[in-house]
């Protein structure tokens, strides 16, 4: 991709425009940058850049574009697709040193920012105001603002509140030509076409985030959270579709399976019972009364498919231990096994039994153990397939496992990602959700921003050529898809 | 491909081959909408149905010449709407023309807007392919979002064959209240309201009088009305939807109609003329021959946008974009229409 410079060469480049420090080139150096939190998948770049401001950024992409060499930006590297993995051949663009909360304007209910803030800090900036930023990714602690905007990231509340492209109102991006971008606005639209959404989940492929103004709401009222523990996992599933159809939409509805909830019990003590099939998580909030009773119409639907328990918190404190054990799933699986694998799938809600039915067939024939844990409200999926990297061929078969739960998600009319990404790891799946001509599309989106293909090459969308030697492609009319290609 | 879809794929292809401009239309009601442009008419409107309607998965999918009122009164037997309130502007209105022309209701302060509730679309690009983006899920993030992409995109990009929607459950309850304050007032009330969790699905302010809707159940729009204060109106439903299709009174003028974007807190604006406001104040119609270029640059003092709405003398309808933004406009303009056939010109005049 780029012509041959040497390092010493290239390092001295970026020292023209960057700080000393602000340039990495040891190994030792880059090993922090090697994976985010995708971490069966690794690569050292071969620079790391930190700058601290706008003008750095442009004095990087200008040498990048000149040398062609590959950018992959990186927030806090949460992400659980690999979109942060770096490239062999080019810098890694670290832009957690672009943390400033610009502006919080309480009279717009919006906050601008850095692409480097993290995302609950945002809420926390808001608070004295009575407000929050809405989509809260479980690594809301950490992963940033930028880094959401790239995945388009959601959280167990967006179900009522939206993902970040419902969230966000404003981007300033930098284009791999290096001009300066600016898109909508505190308005609640903007002329010309929505680049905003096109650009909110494009995984860094077609700019760089430089600053975002977010929208904030106001603190609901009040809430509370419900559990019901259900002897069947068809029962909690058909629950799910009840209480969506029946006209409440709550803040959150998650899922959690008899693995899961032994996971969570031993790692933090919420006090689920232990025997259920699938827990189901319920967050009511609004105004006391209306809140109130909705409570009792979920309790109702609950009872009605024969919950074997259903408990109300009473204060705060127990709603916050009822969701404690949900938020912390992933570390409590965690200590369940060396690895886990954890997917991504979206289904319409009817189909969530007969999917969960089939995870667990899959499980059996790959003999690996899968917990599941997931926004029912919303048919997000997060099977988590567990696994030991260090036994020979264990990583293979996760994957294989993985891909297949994939399969079945576009197979009952899903998506292969509900909010994680394509990044690296769901290449091959995106020949399954999209055709020859589809691809192409992205092609030519992609090619209308960066001609040369700088911006985290090689993510999110596959190659024709991978595609066909995967051999997942569509297949319409019985017409080989494309045809042209040479089979190997 | 059903008869229809490969019918009108055909005849993308013949006009991207002979390169001959087409006019992609439906019901023909938002025709005052945008720039004139020229072309062969190829019609959307037999392509109508719904596709699929599940009121427990909140979504639907139809056809792109399905009537908007077809829709709207199907998810209303299921206590369903479409959650932007979407203006239809006469009777013949379809769903595709919705979408295409993305405009969005009173609702949409606390809704979202039409971009916000597309979870997919199938589309006829420039070249006659046929293409599917998005889905039927509530999440999904493969691929570019090139569902939201065609909205508001006013057919340029590609002709929108079926869309899929979100859905969100009716409000058991909703109240309107009217309180009488000067324009300053009234915008300051509004965002000082919008700062609570109120339930405020509506405003509109005529210059007089500032009109509230509330929704939810009983209790709650009983509590926020003893809050807000100002005294009910009792005629709900026709108030607000003369609002959205532009039947009161304001709307009945022969002036340039001007709609204008802004932050919902801005100060109000120094353009002449007749003036009422949705949106908590982020929405501003006028009725004025001001100059367009006075309008724009008061405009983007305030970092607003500016459109001609109706009665536009000049060609010059949508806000000038940046240069760095046309440019990027022209090259997803040629990604999805290579040929430059698809209502070329109804947007801006470069694509």
């Amino acid at each position: 991709m780029s012509e041959f410079i040497g390092l010493a060469s290239l390092t001295e480049r970026f020292h023209q425009v960057l700080p000393e420090k602000a340039v990495l080139a040891k190994k030792e150096q880059l090993y922090p940058y090697e994976c985010d939190a995708l971490t069966a998948y690794r690569q050292l770049p071969r620079l790391a850049l930190l700058p601290s401001n706008i003008d750095q950024i442009k004095a990087i992409v200008d040498i990048c574009r000149e040398l062609k060499l590959p950018i992959v930006a990186r927030g806090a590297g949460t992400s659980l697709s690999g979109g942060a993995l770096p490239h062999s051949e080019g810098v890694l663009l670290n832009l957690a040193k672009l943390n400033k909360i610009v502006e919080i304007d309480p009279n717009n209910r919006t906050a601008r920012v850095e692409p480097g803030v993290r995302n609950l800090a945002i809420s926390e900036a808001a608070k004295p105001y009575g407000l929050y930023y809405a989509p809260d990714p479980s690594s809301q602690i950490a992963c940033t603002i930028g880094g959401n905007i790239a995945e388009n990231s959601g959280g167990v509340h967006c179900l009522k509140y939206g993902l970040t492209v419902h969230n966000v109102l404003a981007l300033k991006v930098l284009t791999i030509d290096g001009e300066i971008l600016e898109l909508g606005g505190k308005s609640f639209d903007s002329p010309g076409f929505d680049l905003l959404s096109l650009i909110t989940g494009s995984e860094g492929m077609l700019s760089i985030t430089l600053e975002a103004t977010v929208k904030l709401l106001p603190q609901p009222h009040k809430r509370n959270v419900l559990l019901a523990a259900f002897d069947q996992i068809q029962k909690a599933g058909d629950a799910v579709a009840g209480i969506i159809s029946s006209g409440v939409i709550p803040a959150g509805l998650e899922m959690m399976d008899n693995l899961t909830i032994q996971a969570a019990e031993q790692y933090c003590n919420p006090g689920y019972p232990l025997n259920a099939a699938a827990i189901l998580i319920c967050e009511l909030d609004g105004f006391e009364n209306e809140m109130n009773s909705q409570i009792k119409f979920v309790q109702k639907i609950f009872n009605e498919h024969q919950a074997s328990e259903v408990r109300l918190a009473k204060n705060e404190e127990e709603a916050e231990k009822l969701w404690m054990g949900r938020k912390a799933s992933f570390p409590a699986l965690g200590n369940l096994t060396p690895d886990y694998y954890c997917m991504d799938g979206t289904i319409p809600r009817k189909h969530l039994a007969q999917v969960l039915e089939s995870i667990s067939k899959l499980s059996k024939k790959h003999r690996l153990r899968v917990a599941n844990v997931f926004h029912a409200g919303d048919g997000n999926l997060h099977p988590v397939i567990l696994y030991d990297a260090n036994k020979q061929g264990e990583l293979e078969t996760a994957e294989k496992l993985g891909g297949e739960i994939l399969e079945l998600c576009v197979e009952v009319g899903g998506s292969i990602t509900g909010e994680h990404g394509v990044g690296v790891e769901k290449l091959n799946q995106m020949c399954v959700q999209f055709n020859e001509a589809e691809l192409n599309t992205f092609y030519a989106v992609k090619a209308a921003f960066d001609e040369n293909e700088l911006l985290n090459p090689g993510k999110a969308i596959p190659t024709l050529h991978r595609c066909a030697e995967f051999g997942a492609m569509h297949v319409h009319k019985g017409n080989l898809p494309h045809a042209d290609l040479p089979r190997f | 491909m059903t008869n229809i879809k490969a019918e009108i794929a055909s005849r993308v292809q013949d006009a991207y081959h002979n390169r001959h401009a087409l006019l992609i239309k439906a019901g023909g009601t938002k025709h005052f909408y945008g720039r004139k442009n020229e072309g062969e008419h190829i019609s959307l409107l037999n392509h109508s149905g719904i596709v699929e309607y599940e009121p427990s998965e909140l979504f639907i999918t139809a056809y792109s010449g399905t009537s908007l009122t077809e829709i709207e009164q199907t998810v209303d037997s299921q206590k369903q709407m479409l959650p932007f309130e979407p203006p239809h502007f006469g009777s013949t209105a379809t769903l595709g023309g919705m979408v295409a022309a993305g405009l969005s209701g009173p609702r949409r302060i606390s809704a979202g807007a039409v971009r916000d509730c597309i979870l997919g679309v199938e589309i006829i690009n420039g070249k006659g392919e046929y293409l599917r983006f998005g889905g039927k899920v509530m999440k999904n993030v493969a691929g570019y979002d090139i569902s939201r992409l065609m909205c508001g995109a006013l057919g340029t990009l590609g002709m929108l064959m079926s869309i899929t929607l979100r859905l969100i459950p009716k409000p058991t309850c909703e109240h309107t209240v009217a309180i009488s304050l000067n324009t300053s007032g009234a915008i300051q009330k509004m965002n000082e309201w919008a700062n609570t969790p109120m339930p405020i699905t509506a405003t509109f302010y005529d210059g007089k009088d500032l009109y509230i809707r509330l929704s939810g159940s009983l209790s709650t729009i009983e509590t926020c009305t003893e809050y807000i204060g100002g005294d009910p109106i009792d005629w709900n439903d026709t108030f607000w939807t003369n609002i959205k299709e532009h039947a009161h009174e304001f709307f009945l003028t022969d002036l340039p109609l001007w709609r204008i974007s802004v932050p919902p807190n801005t100060a109000p604006l120094n353009i002449p003329g007749p003036c009422v406001i949705e949106w908590g104040g982020a929405l501003r119609w006028y009725a004025t021959e001001a100059n367009a270029e006075d309008i724009r640059l008061e405009v983007e003092r305030v970092g607003g946008h500016a459109c001609l709405f109706r009665g536009n003398t000049t060609q010059q309808i949508f806000h000038p974009l940046s240069l760095v933004s046309m440019n990027i406009h022209r090259k997803l303009k040629h990604a999805f229409d290579p040929a430059g056939i698809l209502n070329s010109g109804r947007m801006y005049a470069e694509f």
